[in-house]
């Protein structure tokens, strides 16, 4: 292993992570790490959030300090972009068409923005957020007296209205399902959700079928609908999903199905490749199914099973997926996923603005926990969660017996 | 800035100036100290940037907020002078300061 060159392709939160790991584990031998931004690994949660609000500075933003890949012997190849992998010759070729060799070969690309196939969809303030440049361009267009609309009422869109809120511009928020956060949380969270953002002066179409994006000289002026009044507004933010990058992987002849496929050391099918973070589709052990988490604390888990695998660690200890979002003052954590279960408990009262909803099994085994502003059923719903113990819903329910008792910690 | 020195559960040490304003976890997590982990960035959102804090420095750093002592109440091997790195924000008063990791954040 000694002088083994490591490739790194994707310079993220997850490709960073896993340069960052590999040398804290002690791989000696060089690091590539390629990634198509012009700048050096920086996490992206603050984009929608602290950062768009003007909270953080591009330094904030760093994942490293600026010295740190030099000094760490990591050689960072920025605004680079990768053709193709040949794993026979175990070589990467870049667009320029130099080609980089490689023993062992990281696949962090990450996911990109879902785009809609609308009429309108090229014109000028049509935006999405994925990247410092995106978050750059929409913070530049949000103010007061600017109109945002955003399409698709899940995280990235809710948490980029509660920030486009704070900087002044009107926001509006429409999605195609009933319900806000549809694909993601259960009906009295986007409830929850949408009482609150409609509080802080959002407005809402939900179950709009958009017909198209409105434009005059190239530039959004609003949105019209097939079920609705027509909307005007000078910026649309998409957020809509994402779709994993796993083109290269693919034509490389790796295993993928919506995600390059890896097991619980982030290996592929091929023995000398490895893939982390959005990219990638890995076994969910408490599920017992295969899924893809969108997360940082999922890059940043497989960045170290990739790491300590590389480096012959024992692997490091299984992880309850989790997610957390701010939005305005309110902090929402949640452990696990909605999957196998059919009851939901609610703790604490949604009125009050902490509450938690544990999602049971029917064994009465948790199989998620949503918690708004309260870190304790978060925390304990995680412990639960790993412990697979069954819990009564009705000491779930009962606020009067501290969390922590429940989850017998 | 703030001179700061950081004990990993092994002894290791670790002496790195923070700039004001950065939280000590930060001051950790971009100098590439060991021993913390910081999976939610310093959103108080997942107790992975716990350390002790020297008794000599206790008094001056403070004690945590609800939200976070709610956190730490789930951590492991928490002590009285337990507190999330990520709070805890740099400043020329905390010159000096000496903070422990835990063994595992996990």
């Amino acid at each position: 292993m000694s002088d083994e060159r490591a490739v790194i392709i994707g310079a993220g939160h997850a490709g960073g992570s896993v340069a960052a790991h590999l040398r804290q584990y002690g791989w000696s031998g060089p690091i590539v790490l390629i990634g198509d931004e012009p700048i050096a690994p920086y996490q992206r949660p603050p984009l929608s959030k602290a950062w768009l609000k003007g909270e953080a500075t591009a330094e904030d933003l760093g994942l490293r300090g600026d010295g740190f890949w030099d000094e760490e012997g990591i050689e960072l190849r920025l605004d680079v972009h990768v053709s193709c992998i040949d794993t026979i010759g175990k070589r990467v070729k870049l667009a320029s068409g130099e080609f980089v060799p490689y023993d062992k070969l990281i696949l962090a690309t990450g996911a990109r923005a879902r785009k809609l196939a609308l009429p309108g969809a090229e014109l000028d303030g049509v935006l999405s957020l994925r990247t410092a440049a995106d978050a750059e361009v929409l913070k530049n267009r949000l103010g007061p007296g600017r109109k945002l609309a955003v399409v698709g009422g899940g995280y990235i869109g809710l948490e980029a209205a509660a920030s486009a809120r704070a900087l002044g511009a009107d926001v509006v928020v429409v999605e195609r399902e009933p319900r806000l956060l549809a694909r993601v949380a259960c009906s009295p969270l986007s409830e929850f959700f949408l009482t609150c953002h409609r509080r802080h002066g959002v407005t809402f179409a939900l179950g709009a079928d958009l017909a198209a994006i409105e434009g005059v000289d190239g530039r959004v002026t609003g949105l019209s609908f097939f079920n609705g009044d027509p909307i005007a507004c000078d910026t649309v933010l998409i957020g809509v999903g994402a779709i994993p990058n796993d083109e290269l992987a693919r034509e490389a002849g790796l295993d993928c199905d919506n995600g390059i496929l890896v097991d619980l050391a982030a290996r592929t099918s091929d023995p000398d490749i490895y893939a982390i973070g959005d990219c990638t589709r890995r076994p969910l052990p408490i599920y017992g199914s295969m899924g893809r988490l969108e997360s940082v604390p999922n890059a940043l888990e497989q960045a170290k099973q990739a790491a300590c695998d590389l480096t012959g660690k024992s692997p490091p200890p299984g992880e309850v997926p989790w997610f957390w979002s701010d939005q305005y003052d309110l902090k929402l954590q949640i452990a696990g996923l909605p999957l196998n279960a059919d009851q939901l408990v609610i703790r604490g009262e949604p009125r009050f603005g902490h509450f938690a909803v544990f999602h049971l099994g029917p064994d009465q085994r948790i199989q998620c926990v949503e918690a708004v502003n309260s870190p304790a059923e978060f925390m304990g719903g995680r412990l639960l969660i790993a412990s697979r113990k069954p819990v009564a819903p009705e000491r779930l329910r009962d606020i009067s017996i501290p969390m922590k008792q429940v989850a017998g910690a | 800035m703030a001179k700061i020195t950081y004990i990993e559960f092994d002894g290791r040490e670790h002496v790195v100036e923070v700039k004001n304003g950065l939280s000590v976890m930060e001051g950790a997590i971009k100098n590439n100290v060991p021993g913390i982990d910081a999976d939610c960035g310093g959103a108080c959102a997942c107790a992975t940037c716990h350390v002790y804090v020297d008794e000599a420095w206790r008094a001056t750093v403070g004690g945590p907020s609800a939200m976070e002592e709610s956190m730490l109440d789930f951590a492991e091997g928490v002590e009285p002078n337990s507190r999330l790195s990520c709070q805890i924000r740099v400043k020329d008063e905390l010159d000096g300061l000496i903070v422990r990791m835990p063994e595992s954040q996990h």
